[in-house]
């Protein structure tokens, strides 16, 4: 316990180095720009000593760091990783890479700045996945919005003000309630620990209104369906890479929010309230696809499809309580959490590669929609070959990280029910149709237009960009057994704990109701 | 062992990638010598399998490669198994892709021309195209030398995403990337049912090995399921599984993108979509018989879709005017064929005339690409003619592959096919006397389509410009060779094979059976046990109603489109014209491609666009995220009217509110 800090280091490093970027200014451009790429591959370095150094065959939290920090209430400066932030954590120092490589050349109004915002932005999300104190969690959690939100709002395009603050109202709405779910936990539990949130015994009503608390502000971040509208409009708006951040990390924190909080806090409320979150993942995956289909601009076409892939996610992470309250089902509880992780890390790097994509296009002609394009393989073929990877990455093609998750939830919500798996199947036939379709009009056919025939092709940092993102999604996609491996200890002690029943003794039949198996060999 | 299984298979990839990234460096030469080296030696090296099975005793080979992941107890892996079954597939494929290799150097000798001038995309699409059908090669072989469902579906996949990439390769053609869409996307739909019974499989037998599977298979057979009105397991997972393969093998209803896949160049209609990936859904069902055999339901299923593909689509091969649509749809019939013997439970008869098919099938399509070649690449063959004086080693060439094709006595379709025609004949299942019928009919359809365009292409007047009649000449050798070689089993692997592969049950035998049958549905049983040799079975072929059908096609044929056109060459308009309605059914594809067009791909855009402007933008936005920042500027706007700042406004609020509260009070 008392080895190196290398979480804090984690947290910390890209946030000196964002103010150190911010400190030398804007008239040394290459300055900040080496300087936060310096920074960023620093940081991801460090992190992967998180993953060298992770012992996958415990659930217990490691790299712990634990002191105090407010003592009159019992708040800490607590840290500590399982197998299921980890892997996010690595994932958010390596995309940020990625980001400060992609803003280079294209942002020339204070690039310092912009550069920072990055770094900083860094550190606080990996704050998100680390910290074990629900305070330190909601710090970093509130402030994760700041630097998006200027992010968007400086560097965003020409309606950035509507989606800046339908961006900033919507999520700050959801986590008020949350705020206030935790500090109810507080006075249950004394402590602000997550980990003693983990084992408080809470009354039904109490875990309803958590849960619903705790889905406010989650399903905002996924987002959910109805909750998902800004997430289209924010990345519309925002700069390139904003919207990679935003799709490849910021989503994923609801994911992970689910994971942390929900689930192992009250598993009771969200037994009893699964259904919904299925509905609306089925919503997601269904309805949204369809909305998929008609985008005429890119950047929303790709905005709905993380909305589609993240119901996967979601579906993944609930079905676990149909499939643990069902006595004839010994297994698949495992598989649909460990889909819905595989499924986050890869939309990860899909997600974030497809907008890189768009983006390339975007610094070129200054356009995002589809009807401007046509031809496109005409004149850069790289690009040509690197969208059309992608895109079948999109589409959930085996070989690539795209079909892990989708795969092992498909299988695991076909123990649920059969025609919930019909329905999350159906993204086979729309997610191939509306990103191939797009694929078709963007990329291929005749040169559409002068625009396009001036097109040049990728240079070799969009090249190495994109090239590393794709050697990424076919590792994935090749061998995804190294990441089952770190997450399995974490996502069977976690399926435990959902299997476990947290109400007090008085309320205690309605477990044995709903279970009768499990409460028995738990008790 | 696991060593010579692996450079089978890594060989084309190897090629695949060296030609696909070194494409330029190495030049075109480059490019066609390695990719060719890596099908060639996995060439040599699957025949030597197959041979070490057919005379040797080659142990069946299945082991793991690598993990490719363990959840929730069950292990995914990357594996290998080869068995007789494997053999045949994998030296079917490698054979056939080494043809089209070779074929490919002349036939795409001047692809420049097929690019506009300038454009990046056409640098090096020689190149590039060597390395998808080397790319394609390595996808089938991993999805036939498969040992488990997860890497099937891998290799099912792949062999779709290269089909996807070589149907759209003249991408700057509307019509090809309207067809690779289209491809893609209904095999997504098969896929959609195929990964269903991946999921029905893994749930109820927990584990992803076919081993492991066939072995539990029996002890699962009476397990119902709760759905559609109950339901036995096993005729769930089956129709699941073959829904998959009505996508990759194009059977009815999902067949429509098979003739469109035919804007892909002239190569990779033959490798892939005539000779191997589209009989995966045929190697499939064959691989998965210990679970097809326990559901009659499934088969029955199987055998009707089969037969209503063999007849109908061939109906359709008689009105087609272009020489690469007419060979496609003769492909979808005999896709037919080979699936209507799955269902009557003749496994090895259907895996037979997927092998002699891939031969004759392949030799056809590119014997059309040599004309088309010798055409300067104009497809009608209602423009054409006369041929076989300025071709004769496509014309003889072709001409053989045509007969195997109908079935004429002695050529290797005429085994596999009346093979075929008698064991569904034998069957008992629901739908075998339906199919019975429309497969002996078919073979007079066949053989009427067929010589309808052989006799309009090699026979009669030259019907084409004169600028093209001028150039008419036979095609170089790496054209005419992989023809030669391909001609030699078209006539005679059928007599060769039918002993080993459906007499002497050489599909089962020793203690794993690559094709298991129930004893009361072995419809290859009379023929085994009325086997006499090749000759007699010949002779008693000649006095069956297929053989008497077949010749009649043929006659009719040369009467009309031979005899009757020499005088008359409009006759076939005419015939046409006289079909009216009938004719005109034929040529709308009795209407699928319009009903799909209207109802799937019009209804799924208006149904999205109908979801994103009332769901999400009026409903959501307008009304709850819009209108609520609006409810409550609105509130805000009436709240202020009550702060005026008059004094006497708050004095007299301050008593009506007293009085109001005293009242409450006293009555309390």
């Amino acid at each position: 316990m008392n080895e190196f800090p290398l979480l804090t280091l984690t947290i910390w490093l890209p946030i000196i180095g964002g103010l150190v970027v911010l400190a030398s200014g804007d008239q040394e451009k290459s300055l900040a720009k080496w300087t936060a790429l310096a920074f960023a591959i620093l940081t991801f370095l460090v992190s992967l000593g998180l993953w060298i150094g992770f012992d996958s065959s415990t659930a217990e939290m490691q790299f712990v760091e634990r002191s105090a920090w407010i003592p009159t209430f019992n708040v800490e400066y607590f840290l500590g990783v399982d197998g299921i932030s980890m892997p996010l954590i690595v994932l958010t120092t390596f995309i940020t890479i990625f980001v400060v490589i992609a803003g280079w050349e294209v942002i020339t109004y204070k690039p310092s700045q912009y550069l920072a915002a990055f770094l900083i932005m860094e550190g606080v999300m990996v704050g998100v996945f680390s910290a074990l104190d629900a305070i330190l969690f909601y710090v970093f959690w509130e402030a994760m919005l700041i630097p998006m939100f200027l992010i968007i709002g400086v560097w965003g395009g020409p309606n950035r003000v509507y989606a800046t603050i339908k961006f900033f109202l919507y999520t700050f709405f959801g986590s008020v309630f949350m705020l206030v779910a935790l500090i109810y936990m507080y006075f249950q539990s004394g402590s602000f620990s997550i980990l003693d949130f983990h084992s408080l015994q809470l009354g039904m009503t109490a875990q309803t209104l958590i849960f619903i608390a705790f889905l406010l502000a989650f399903a905002v971040k996924v987002p959910m369906f109805p909750v998902h509208t800004w997430l289209p409009d924010a990345h519309v708006e925002a700069p390139t890479g904003g919207s990679v951040i935003l799709a490849a990390i910021m989503l994923k924190i609801g994911g992970y929010g689910f994971l942390r909080f929900s689930m192992p806090i009250t598993p009771d409320a969200s037994a009893s309230l699964a259904w919904l979150i299925i509905a609306l993942s089925l919503i997601a995956i269904v309805y949204i696809g369809f909305v998929a289909l008609v985008q005429q601009d890119m950047k929303k076409l790709i905005a709905y499809s993380s909305i589609a892939h993240m119901g996967f996610v979601t579906l993944g992470f609930f079905i676990v309580f149909t499939i643990v309250l069902n006595p004839n089902l010994s297994s698949g509880a495992i598989m649909g959490i460990e889909g819905g992780m595989v499924q986050m890390i890869s939309h990860g790097f899909i997600s974030g590669a497809l907008f890189l994509c768009v983006g390339v296009l975007y610094d070129r002609i200054h356009s995002r929609e589809i009807a401007d394009y046509g031809g496109v393989i005409n004149t850069m073929p790289w690009f040509g070959a690197f969208m059309v990877f992608f895109a079948m990455s999109n589409a959930g093609l085996p070989g690539t990280s795209g079909f892990v998750g989708e795969f092992m939830v498909i299988l695991a919500t076909f123990r649920a029910d059969f025609w919930w798996a019909v329905l999350a199947a159906t993204t086979l036939i729309l997610a191939a149709a509306f990103t191939l379709w797009m694929v078709k009009r963007v990329v291929f056919g005749e040169v559409k237009n002068d625009k396009v025939a001036a097109l040049s092709d990728l240079d070799l940092r969009e090249r190495i960009n994109l090239g590393v993102l794709a050697a990424a999604v076919l590792a994935l996609g090749l061998w995804p057994a190294p990441l089952m491996n770190v997450m399995h200890a974490t996502v069977e002690n976690l399926v435990t704990q959902v299997s476990a029943c947290k109400l007090p003794a008085a309320e205690r039949a309605e477990c044995e109701l709903a279970r009768p198996e499990t409460v028995a060999t738990l008790n | 062992m696991e060593n010579l299984y692996l450079t089978i298979v890594l060989a084309p990839l190897i090629g695949a990638i060296v030609a696909g990234f070194l494409g330029g460096r190495i030049g075109r030469r480059g490019a066609h010598s390695v990719t060719i080296a890596g099908v060639g030696l996995s060439a040599l090296l699957s025949l030597w399998v197959l041979t070490a099975f057919i005379w040797g005793d080659l142990p069946v080979f299945n082991e793991t490669i690598y993990n490719w992941m363990v959840s929730d107890g069950i292990s995914f892996e990357v594996g290998f198994l080869v068995d007789k079954l494997t053999a045949v597939m994998m030296a079917t494929v490698t054979f056939v892709s080494l043809m089209v290799h070779i074929y490919t150097i002349g036939y795409m000798a001047g692809d420049e021309h097929n690019w506009p001038h300038g454009a990046l995309s056409g640098k090096n699409s020689y190149q590039r195209f060597f390395s998808y059908i080397s790319l394609f090669t390595f996808s089938m072989l991993m999805l036939v030398m498969s040992n488990n469902f997860m890497q099937l579906f891998f290799g099912w996949e792949a062999v779709g995403l290269v089909s996807y990439l070589l149907i759209g390769f003249w991408s700057t053609r509307e019509s090809a990337i309207f067809a690779n869409l289209k491809a893609f996307l209904v095999n997504r739909v098969g896929d959609f049912g195929f990964i269903l019974g991946i999921a029905a499989i893994a749930m109820y037998f927990g584990s992803m090995d076919y081993a492991e599977v066939f072995a539990m298979a029996p002890e699962h057979a009476e397990i119902q399921v709760a759905l559609f009105g109950g339901v036995s397991l096993m005729t769930l997972i089956c129709v699941l599984l073959f829904i998959g393969a009505m996508g990759k093998s194009a059977q009815v209803p999902l067949h429509v993108w098979l003739p469109d896949s035919m804007e892909g160049p002239t190569p990779i209609s033959a490798l892939i979509h005539a000779a191997t990936m589209v009989t995966a859904g045929v190697f499939m069902v064959a691989r998965m018989s210990p679970l097809y055999e326990l559901s009659e339901a499934a088969l029955s299923f199987v055998l009707i879709i089969g037969a209503t593909t063999a007849f109908f689509m061939g109906l359709i091969g008689l009105v087609q005017n272009d020489i690469k649509r007419v060979v496609a749809y003769s492909t979808l019939s005999q896709l037919g064929y080979m699936v209507t013997a799955l269902g009557a439970s003749a496994y090895a008869a259907g895996i037979f005339h997927l092998m002699t098919h891939a031969f004759f099938k392949a030799l056809l399509f590119l014997a059309a690409g040599s004309v088309i070649i010798a055409m300067h690449h104009k497809q009608d063959i209602s423009h054409m003619g006369g041929l076989r004086k300025y071709m004769p080693i496509t014309w003889i060439t072709a001409l053989l592959g045509s007969l195997a094709l109908i079935g004429f006595p002695g050529f290797s379709g005429f085994f596999s096919k009346d093979a075929i025609i008698e064991a569904v004949g034998h069957s008992s299942l629901f739908g075998s006397g339906y199919a019975t019928v429309l497969l002996t009919i078919g073979v007079f359809v066949t053989a009427l389509y067929s010589f309808r365009m052989y006799f309009l292409v090699f026979h009669g007047k030259e019907r084409m410009d004169e600028h093209t009649k001028h150039h008419l000449h036979e095609t170089p050798w790496v054209v005419t060779v992989p023809l030669i070689l391909l001609a030699i089993p078209s006539v005679f692997i059928g007599w060769y094979a039918i002993e080993p592969m459906l007499i002497s049950d050489w599909f089962a035998s020793g203690d794993w059976n690559p094709i298991m049958v129930a004893p009361e549905h072995d419809t290859l049983l009379p023929l085994r046990e009325h086997w006499h040799g090749q000759v007699a079975f010949i002779q008693h072929g000649m006095t069956a109603w297929p053989f008497y059908l077949a010749m009649s096609g043929l006659g009719l044929a040369a009467f009309v489109w031979w005899l009757v056109f020499a005088r008359n060459p409009r006759i076939d308009e005419q015939l046409q014209a006289l079909g009216g309605p009938v004719t005109r059914l034929l040529q709308d594809k009795y209407g699928f491609d319009d009903f799909n067009q209207r109802v799937f791909a019009g209804g799924g855009r208006d149904l999205g666009r109908a979801l994103w402007m009332n769901g999400d933008r009026a409903l959501i936005d307008g009304a709850i995220v819009n209108g609520s920042a609006r409810t409550v500027a609105r509130m805000a706007q009436r709240v202020r009217h009550l702060q005026t700042g008059y004094l006497y406004h708050y004095a007299i609020a301050m008593i009506v509110g007293l009085v109001g509260l005293l009242t409450l009070f006293v009555t309390l």
